[in-house]
């Protein structure tokens, strides 16, 4: 643990360091999005890692000299800080399914097609929802 | 009975003798109860949070195009209304603020120094005040100025070049051009929204299409519960700074824990606020 004096310096440092990364979190924003040289854009690949790599700084600085994560046993940072990297499966999973709506509409929409004609049959099996590959008119609607 | 009684005696010799950590004689993580369960009411709300956000992303994934952050967010007090996130920039600065006053107020607790704690807690529950006074400016203005609801976004963009038809909007006159992904606010007029007739490039007549329905329940939704955990903070450190005045904790000798425990949950106000920056204003 850090004496009284000492930490009151880790303090002022986490306020500069905490304004400055957000200062220039926000530059990146708006530089890149040419608010502040005209015309002036800046590729998304270069914007989004540096501004979510300085967010999970930020949020580093906070947990570890904020709430003193730094300062507590091992075993309970772990059990903390641990069960979060379930959140990157999350992440990838949750990506890639709303990725996958975006580019696949007109192909949800011909088997939301198929759906209804199937009398209240709300589930269809896998052999029904490969049929959908023909056009809808064409689809087999009941077995 | 035999089998009892030999428990018994097993049982006696292990208070007696070992205190161990089964027992609850030890902590085995050094910390207190209350200081360990405040880390895992958090892990989990952080949980919660990261479903939301998480939820925002695959459904901004999902859509072919996405309101602009620096052109929704781009109103300051005084009608000032092309300063794209100077507003919430200042939020996120009062929000940094007040946490660096909550750190002040635990180690003055950490010496027992009574006036102290009570000081910083005081100037972290303004700073926490002013945070939300800024968050109800903010819905004001997308609310009554912009007319954006939980089911209506008002705030599209364009997926192909134009020329605006007949414009009655603020800044949109006739004959202005635009092209591929300029972001456009529909206005509402007389109880109806205004959407501006334009002509693509390919010469056919459409009018502005509304933004992803989404987004409205999104932003109100997350930012709220994070105002919301604000004000709960708001509350508690309000609750612990009259009780820190009354000598209640100076009396228990334990440093101030209980200042050390809200202080945790305000960093993670301080914390979500990161994320929710950098997905709604950053991104």
């Amino acid at each position: 643990m850090l004496n009284y004096e000492e930490s009151k310096k880790v303090v002022f440092k986490g306020l500069i360091l905490l304004a400055v990364v957000t200062l220039i979190e926000v530059a990146i924003a708006l530089i890149g999005n040419g608010h502040i040289i005209e015309g002036m854009h800046w590729p998304k690949w270069l914007m989004y890692p540096l501004m979510i790599s300085l967010s999970l700084y930020k949020a580093y600085f906070i947990v570890y000299e904020f709430m003193h994560m730094r300062y507590e046993v091992r075993g309970l940072s772990l059990s903390v800080l641990m069960p979060t990297v379930l959140l990157v499966w999350g992440l990838i999973a949750f990506a890639n399914e709303g990725m996958h709506w975006n580019t696949s509409r007109a192909q949800i929409k011909e088997k939301n097609a198929i759906g209804l004609k199937s009398d209240g049959q709300s589930s269809k099996s896998s052999s029904e929802i490969h049929s959908s590959e023909v056009p809808a008119t064409e689809a087999p609607a009941t077995h | 009975m035999i089998t009892e009684h030999v428990m018994t005696d097993e049982h006696n010799h292990g208070t007696h003798d070992t205190p161990g950590s089964w027992n609850g004689a030890a902590e085995p993580f050094k910390a207190s109860y209350g200081k360990l369960m405040m880390w895992y009411f958090l892990l989990s709300d952080a949980f919660t949070f990261a479903g939301f956000l998480i939820s925002y992303g695959a459904l901004r994934l999902s859509m072919p195009s996405w309101p602009l952050p620096d052109f929704v967010f781009s109103t300051l007090p005084g009608g000032i209304t092309h300063a794209p996130l100077i507003f919430v920039t200042i939020m996120t600065f009062v929000l940094i603020l007040s946490s660096v006053t909550m750190v002040r107020a635990v180690q003055e607790g950490h010496r027992g120094n009574q006036s102290g704690v009570v000081k910083w807690m005081f100037f972290t529950i303004v700073g926490g005040l002013i945070f939300l006074g800024c968050q109800a400016w903010e819905w004001t203005t997308l609310i009554k100025g912009e007319s954006m609801t939980v089911w209506t976004n008002p705030f599209g963009r364009h997926i192909e070049d134009g020329v605006y038809l007949e414009g009655d909007g603020h800044d949109i006159k006739a004959g202005q051009a635009f092209t591929v992904g300029a972001p456009y606010l529909i206005h509402y007029h007389d109880g109806h929204y205004n959407q501006l007739k334009y002509k693509n490039s390919a010469g056919e007549v459409k009018e502005q299409a509304f933004g992803p329905k989404a987004f409205g329940a999104l932003f109100f939704f997350i930012t709220g519960f994070h105002g919301f955990h604000v004000f709960s903070g708001v509350v508690f450190l309000l609750i612990i700074m009259l009780n820190a005045m009354t000598g209640l904790y100076q009396n228990r000798g334990n440093h101030y824990e209980m200042v050390e425990k809200i202080g945790l949950y305000w960093h993670f106000v301080d914390l979500v606020w990161v994320f929710v920056f950098l997905v709604f204003y950053l991104l």
